[in-house]
């Protein structure tokens, strides 16, 4: 029967949709649908308000019954969001589905033209083009895959862990991914959670250790993706284990390695407590790591030494005096070297966070310049009871305590000279900053503010309890920070030029200490894990949303999603309901089973092949087999994904692909060029 | 029963299409022995106004060589259609513009100006060019217009067959001839040659790898070829896999890789664009500098990738050359 159709005389019809005023404010949706009435083998041609609504729809059904369509083209928005919805009215039409094309004139016209004229003529030549094409359009049958029930989750933020922690307690197995020797990611470095002031570690830790040992998630920590491969339900990733130098299976975390180390004292800028602090080269981010696996810092070890190509190589010049704590565990390598695991899995959550925008970019503020200006993550850590100074809010020369504080909001954000966007989370964590703070040292606080942004349940509450213990809050976005003195109460102080909106006047405030609240920006490396994933980035560089409303988790790639700060930024409710936003589309996709796959693959035709053998290297997927028996190339269907590189490059034009052969891809071209 | 007429005629050509015929050596007593030649400039002496009083279509078959570049090309061409049951495309040149239809990379003015002009080897202190007519003595001789572009036989008129290379051999014209005569024939628009690309008739086939990954690329003068090892995996472009087959892998027998005088296969519209994805596929060095350097081995890719068809191209010209659809 599908043959009998692909015999027929196409009749086609055609419809214009007008999207509400989406696509009929910029495009005459009924000259759009007139011209094309007068094009070969169109039989029909309307247009209509909302195509893919069910009267919509219904329209498509009657009219193939009515005029004996056999071929139907839908000018409306992009295939991404309806072509499945028309490919399906079509069939219930009682047609083969893939005698649909779909036209996008509201994405790639109506939205981002600005000449009616000209959006109406180039509405006309797209759909000239789909009428050429369609045309040659075959019947095709859909295909289903299976999917592989294992997901990959990156990053081990607070994101990640309850995205892994929520498929994991579904009873599915999950691949939990981090870069750092320990999960928790900025979260564990926090002291209070606003507006509840519950302790962050006290909520976080015990969720830590459960995915830690729960047996249904596998942590690779210390670890990062290099290479993905494959599609959804099917991804073929490869991990690269960094080395640690310690043997995860013997560790036991009795960490007796790190008081024995030779340096007798820790030396070196400890990066968990943002360089507060110090640690050895032996050492455990915190003490409530997950692995409670040490680690071995190779750039300090005296073990170590400077390799010929710059990297770190053994010198075996150290007494080696953790080998000897660490006794019969003998859980110290230090001939491990990087390791390269591959792992199959069907879903991938990318939940790799954000990073606070680098203070020092804003010079004017004197972070680096003035000992007692901080970053918030710094105080995060200083008023930390697990922190460097065991809790004790004193400045950098280790003793004094600030009498008084400003906090400087909005620093790398909403600036056009830095990063343009809100990071939504400041003002709320620079008041729980200033309570923190207030409660420790009882120091006078001074929060300079564009506007105080508290929409989240709770949050003005807290911005309004604030306000009755006595912070100061000041309007204006601050000048400058300055040492230098223009008054006598204002010698030694760190002074703080602000035009105070509300008062209408520039004022000088001293303090002792300076606390910059950084904004949130997308992590250094956002654009190599975005090529890795196939994902794309918004402008400002966060990872980008398949749907802003809609589809917030995921991707326009199938099967992968994103989770938390690495979409934008967000405060730990959302970013939590996020988690479980993805994990409950993972679960969905891994439930389902199968995937239908576009029925868009490549052939061989077997006659016509040469056995050039062209090909066979360029299949991204391994489709393509060079069949020693009758000495021409075979592609394996289930393993094509359509891309079209084979069929590109058949040097004799012997490959063909279904939805894109020559003759559909040239009447295509030749309807776009023909219309002028 | 008068035999059929049948006329040679050629255009923008070397003669070297001339000579196919004249291969056939004792075959082509066989030929003429069936048809009577009304028209063959190369041998034997015919003038124009013959044909012109010949009625329509009195010709049973012209096979018509060359590219077509100027007036009185494009003149024949139309006369020799008007009088030809089948006009037959023959050759390379008149079949896909040929080496002659390299010149589409250069304007006219251009070719004119280096040929008249600046060529090296020119003694022309009155920089003179050639002019359509002048008075002389009383007489008016006159001369054919310079097309912008060199343009196949099917760019200027209908062609029923085509019968490629260049030149092609003596097998398939011969093949040709007897379809004809025959009346066993291929569709209209047919290429009188296998649909399959060369390497399936070369004997190097086998040893091609399957993972060439390009590292460099020779010219067949750079370096001492392998007489049995596939072209391709000696670095040396071969065209044999985006040409047709049907020359019984001549050149590669010879020791010489494939220059694609065939042309495409029927499926394939730029026999150029498609040989040149699949080499550029296959190089090795994924970054820009590393391709750069790979591909500093093949310093003319028109010439390479092109040199028979670039007139039957995509883009068939450069593409800031003016094209009327006369080809003025």
């Amino acid at each position: 029967m599908a043959m009998e159709k692909q015999n027929q005389e196409p009749r086609i019809g055609f419809y214009v949709c007008h999207c509400g005023t989406n696509i009929a404010g910029m495009v005459d949706c009924a000259e759009v649908a007139h011209h094309v009435g007068t094009l070969p083998n169109v039989v029909m041609s309307k247009d209509y308000k909302y195509m893919c609504s069910d009267p919509g729809q219904e329209l498509i059904q009657k009219d193939i019954a009515a005029h004996g369509l056999n071929r139907v083209v839908v000018a409306s928005c992009s295939p991404l969001l309806h072509e499945h919805t028309f490919r399906g009215a079509v069939e219930k039409g009682g047609l083969n589905p893939f005698f649909f094309h779909m036209v996008n004139i509201r994405e790639h016209d109506s939205w981002v033209h600005t000449d009616r004229q000209e959006a109406t003529e180039k509405a006309k030549a797209l759909a000239q083009a789909a009428i050429g094409r369609v045309a040659h359009h075959k019947a095709l049958e859909t295909k289903r895959v299976d999917i592989n029930p294992t997901t990959l989750v990156v990053g081990a933020g607070i994101a990640g862990i309850h995205t892994a922690m929520t498929i994991a307690n579904a009873g599915k197995q999950v691949v939990l991914v981090e870069r750092e020797p320990t999960i928790g990611g900025h979260m564990a470095k926090f002291d209070k959670t606003f507006p509840t002031l519950d302790c962050a570690a006290c909520i976080l830790t015990p969720k830590m250790s459960a995915a830690g040992a729960h047996e249904n998630i596998r942590l690779l920590s210390y670890s990062e993706v290099t290479k993905v491969d494959g599609f959804v339900g099917n991804y073929k990733v490869t991990i690269k284990r960094k080395p640690r130098y310690i043997d995860e299976e013997a560790c036991i975390g009795c960490q007796d390695c790190i008081p024995a180390c030779v340096f007798k004292t820790p030396k070196f800028a400890d990066e968990f407590n943002e360089g507060l602090g110090k640690r050895r080269p032996v050492y455990i981010p915190f003490p409530q790591a997950t692995p409670q696996i040490v680690a071995i810092d190779p750039n300090v070890c005296l073990n170590f030494k400077k390799g010929e190509n710059g990297d770190r190589v053994v010198s075996d010049k150290c007494k080696k005096t953790c080998v000897e704590a660490c006794g019969d565990k003998d859980a110290i390598d230090f001939t491990q070297t990087e390791r390269f695991e591959e792992i199959e899995v069907g879903a991938i959550v990318v939940a790799t966070g954000f990073q606070t925008y680098d203070a020092t970019r804003s010079p004017s503020y004197g972070y680096g310049r003035y000992d007692n200006v901080y970053t918030a993550l710094e105080i995060e850590r200083l008023v930390n009871a697990s922190g460097p100074t065991g809790g004790h809010v004193v400045m950098r020369d280790g003793k004094s305590e600030p009498k008084s504080v400003g906090i400087i909001h909005c620093v790398g954000s909403r600036d056009k000279k830095t990063n343009a966007w809100c990071s939504r989370v400041c003002c709320m964590y620079s008041m729980k900053l200033a309570h923190l703070l207030k409660e420790h040292t009882n120091a006078e606080i001074y929060n300079f503010y564009i506007d105080v942004r508290t929409p989240g349940k709770g949050y003005e509450e807290f911005y309004g309890k604030l306000l009755e213990e006595g912070v100061h809050f000041i309007r204006g976005r601050v000048g400058e920070v300055t040492d230098w003195a223009m008054t006598p109460e204002e010698e030694g102080k760190l002074v703080i030029r602000v035009e105070d909106t509300l008062a209408g006047m520039v004022r000088r405030i001293p303090v002792d200490m300076v606390v910059l609240a950084t904004g949130l920006e997308p992590q250094k490396d956002a654009q190599d894990v975005r090529r890795l994933f196939n994902m794309s980035c918004g402008s400002e560089g966060f990872f980008l949303e398949r749907h802003p409303k809609l589809a917030p988790v995921n991707t326009f790639s199938d099967g992968i999603y994103i989770a938390g700060a690495c979409q934008g930024p967000k405060d730990i409710p959302d970013t939590v309901a996020q988690a479980g936003a993805a994990a409950a589309e993972v679960l969905a996709l891994i439930d389902k089973g199968y995937v239908e796959q576009e029925p868009n693959t490549a052939f061989i035709l077997e006659d016509e092949c040469s056995g050039c053998k062209s090909c066979i290297p360029l299949c991204p997927y391994t489709a393509i087999l060079f069949d020693e028996k009758t000495d021409k190339a075979w592609i394996n269907e289930a393993l094509c994904k359509g891309c079209g590189t084979c069929v590109g490059s058949c040097p004799s034009g012997s490959i063909v692909q279904n939805l894109f052969e020559d003759q559909e891809i040239f009447s295509e071209i030749e309807g776009v060029l023909a219309y002028d | 029963m008068s035999k059929p007429k049948v006329a040679f005629y050629w255009c923008a050509s070397c003669g070297g299409c001339e000579e196919t015929v004249v291969d056939l050596a004792e075959d082509i007593l066989g030929v003429v022995e069936k048809v009577d030649i009304v028209l063959w400039p190369v041998a034997m002496d015919f003038k124009y106004q013959d044909i012109e009083a010949m009625a329509d279509k009195e010709i049973f078959a012209t096979l018509l060589n060359g590219a077509i570049r100027t007036s009185e090309q494009e003149e024949m061409a139309a006369l020799l259609r008007r009088k030809s049951q089948f006009l037959i495309a023959y050759g390379a040149c008149a079949q896909m513009g040929g080496i002659p239809a390299l010149a589409n990379q250069f304007s006219r003015d251009q070719i004119l100006e280096f040929n008249y002009e600046k060529c090296p080897a020119l003694d022309n202190p009155q920089k003179t060019r050639p002019t359509l007519s002048l008075q002389d003595d009383g007489r008016n001789p006159h001369l054919p217009e310079f097309r912008n572009v060199v343009r196949t036989l099917d760019q200027v008129v209908d062609v029923d067959y085509y019968i490629p290379g260049c030149p092609p051999t003596p097998n398939l014209t011969k093949a040709a001839f007897e379809a004809l005569l025959s009346g066993n024939l291929p569709p209209k628009g047919a290429v009188i040659a296998p649909d399959i690309a060369l390497c399936d008739e070369c004997s190097r086939k086998a040893t091609k790898p399957t993972n060439v990954a390009f590292t460099e690329f020779k010219r067949p003068h750079q370096a001492l070829a392998d007489p049995d090892l596939c072209f391709l995996a000696q670095g040396m472009v071969c065209m044999g896999p985006a040409t047709r087959s049907g020359c019984g892998a001549a050149c590669t027998s010879g020791n010489m890789p494939c220059t694609g005088c065939f042309g495409p296969t029927s499926r394939v519209r730029d026999q150029g664009a498609k040989i040149l994805s699949s080499l550029c596929a296959n190089i090795e060095a994924r970054d820009e500098d590393g391709i750069n350097q790979t591909l500093a081995g093949i310093p003319d890719p028109v010439g390479t990738f092109y040199r028979y068809g670039l007139a039957k191209s995509i883009l068939r010209r450069r593409v800031d050359l003016n094209m009327t659809a006369s080809g003025k």
